[in-house]
């Protein structure tokens, strides 16, 4: 074999990263948002006030930044909300919830199912269930082409 | 209402010629068939197969009685009647990638094709050459042109696309008609500009409608949503997100009302009135009354445990049995539409029936005015 095919340094190479067209999102200059307070949070969840957490886990979500690290403690903090909610209180928060409210809550359902800790899969469920039923495909088709993620 | 089926392939596409007996369809395929109405049936009395690429748009002029169709295989064809025949010519569009969707002028002196090359085509018949002549609008378009539709003055062109905008732009051709008057989307309009881009969408931009006056410019994107600019209050635009799959073609049937079809299969209609009041009206479609007739227990456990479910039919309870692809006028005018036909995915084309429920009048305390 000719020595030109040994190599394989070409397949490591992004070439749609040179392509002249290549579509550009816009840029938003939005503020970016920081993700909610996580030691607000934690007093909170202490003290029992489960929707007033809720409500503030899901103020200033980091949508507009590519940091990832902003993106990934905002996640944890949502989770450890909804991971701490009891199963009947479910509904009434996410009754409680806006249209864009409950677009963003599944946004983080999704992205919690991602990546499953040990109890994480079932209360979720139980999320996406109330959730889904206020929401509708509409809430999940939104999550499938939102450009700027949670 | 009434449907019929025209196969079990797929209808990518379809156009109604002047008085409504003839319809062009693609079964998605590189064939345009013309099928006429006899009695209750459509029978196939022509059939277009100029084309390589599987057809992507299809018009029909009505008072020209020219259709233009155009396909993947970057061409576009115009197709005029002679002595029983349909007769293509080719069109320099000038394309290096698919088109995607046609559509007519109102005044049919010239119609605008829209392209995955990321531009739009504007193209014109020149007499002295006795051939169709295309311009070119790029301007800030990123991806491809998904949908156009044309302004009522015959000058500005909508188009939604697949980088999540929409625009409108002018497709002013000095060669082919006079200058334009002012409208409520601006008064300058040289061939290409821009005169209105919206903000980014959430999704591909699937269908556009211009209102019956021009002034509003509804369109339906991939996010499940339906928008409408207002030129007359500054462009502003409102959306609405749906909890429904997302819609893929949207029609305006009067001034404040619209209709719009997709991915749930059956059609919707929604209402603007002003800015901030976009609202959903309700589903058109009457769903079958499912004749269960009289089951026997022993059916009704044998149906339990083989097919999980005692359900007999495996129907969508509406007329379309798979997403529609496209809408279309068919008797009326964009301000009082009284029949609009859907095609979908499932190979049927229904005939739908408009009607504008008359509104309550109310009476307000101690002023004796009807309010409506």
């Amino acid at each position: 074999m000719a020595k030109n095919t040994l190599s394989s340094r070409f397949r490591k190479l992004d070439i749609d990263e040179f392509d002249e067209n290549k579509f550009v999102d816009d840029h938003d200059e939005a503020v970016d948002n920081q993700g909610p307070d996580g030691a607000e949070i934690d007093n909170l969840i202490r003290q029992g006030d489960m929707m007033t957490a809720f409500h503030i886990a899901l103020r200033n979500p980091p949508v507009n930044t590519k940091n990832p690290a902003i993106k990934e403690r905002a996640l944890a903090i949502v989770l450890r909300v909804l991971t701490s909610f009891k199963s009947s209180d479910i509904e009434p928060a996410v009754k409680s919830l806006d249209r864009s409210g409950v677009d963003l809550l599944m946004k983080y359902i999704y992205r919690g199912f991602k990546k499953p800790s040990d109890n994480s899969s079932a209360i979720l469920l139980q999320w996406h269930e109330k959730a889904f039923a206020v929401g509708g495909l509409g809430s999940i088709v939104r999550v499938l082409t939102a450009r700027k993620t949670v | 209402m009434s449907l019929y089926s025209f196969g079990l392939e797929p209808l990518s596409c379809h156009a109604w010629n002047k008085d409504r007996t003839q319809i062009a369809v693609s079964p998605n395929s590189s064939v345009v068939i013309i099928y006429e109405k006899k009695g209750n049936e459509w029978a196939k009395i022509h059939e277009l197969t100029e084309h390589s690429g599987r057809i992507t748009g299809i018009d029909w002029a009505p008072d020209s009685n020219r259709i233009v169709t155009c396909a993947s295989d970057r061409n576009a064809y115009v197709w005029t009647l002679k002595d029983k025949v349909w007769k293509p010519t080719l069109v320099l569009v000038r394309i290096n990638r698919a088109a995607t969707f046609v559509k007519w002028s109102p005044l049919e002196n010239k119609f605008a094709l829209g392209s995955g090359a990321r531009l739009i085509s504007v193209c014109y018949f020149e007499k002295e050459n006795d051939w169709w002549l295309s311009k070119h609008i790029k301007k800030s378009i990123r991806s491809t042109v998904m949908c156009l539709d044309w302004h009522p003055n015959n000058i500005l062109l909508a188009a939604g696309s697949s980088d999540f905008h929409c625009r409108i732009f002018s497709a002013y051709i000095k060669e082919i008609e006079d200058k334009p008057g002012p409208t409520a989307w601006g008064a300058k309009m040289p061939f290409g500009e821009m005169l209105l881009e919206t903000k980014d969408c959430g999704g591909w931009v699937h269908s556009v409608s211009f209102s019956p006056s021009g002034d509003h410019l509804a369109w339906v994107a991939h996010n499940s949503s339906i928008s409408v600019a207002d030129a007359t209050q500054g462009k502003e635009m409102t959306q609405l997100t749906t909890d429904r799959l997302p819609l893929v073609s949207v029609l305006y049937v009067s001034p404040t009302e619209m209709v719009a079809a997709g991915h749930d299969c059956c059609p919707f209609q929604f209402s603007y009135k002003g800015p901030g009041s976009l609202k959903f009206v309700k589903k058109l479609d009457i769903p079958k009354q499912t004749s269960r007739g009289s089951m026997s227990a022993m059916q009704h456990f044998r149906n339990l445990d083989k097919k999980a479910t005692d359900d007999e039919s495996n129907e969508l309870g509406c007329l379309h049995q798979n997403s529609i692809t496209q809408l279309c006028i068919v008797s009326g005018t964009k301000a009082h539409v009284d029949k609009y036909s859907s095609v979908g995915l499932d190979g049927a084309m229904v005939l739908w029936d408009f009607k504008v429920l008359p509104t309550y009048t109310t009476y307000t305390k101690g002023c004796g005015h009807p309010v409506k």
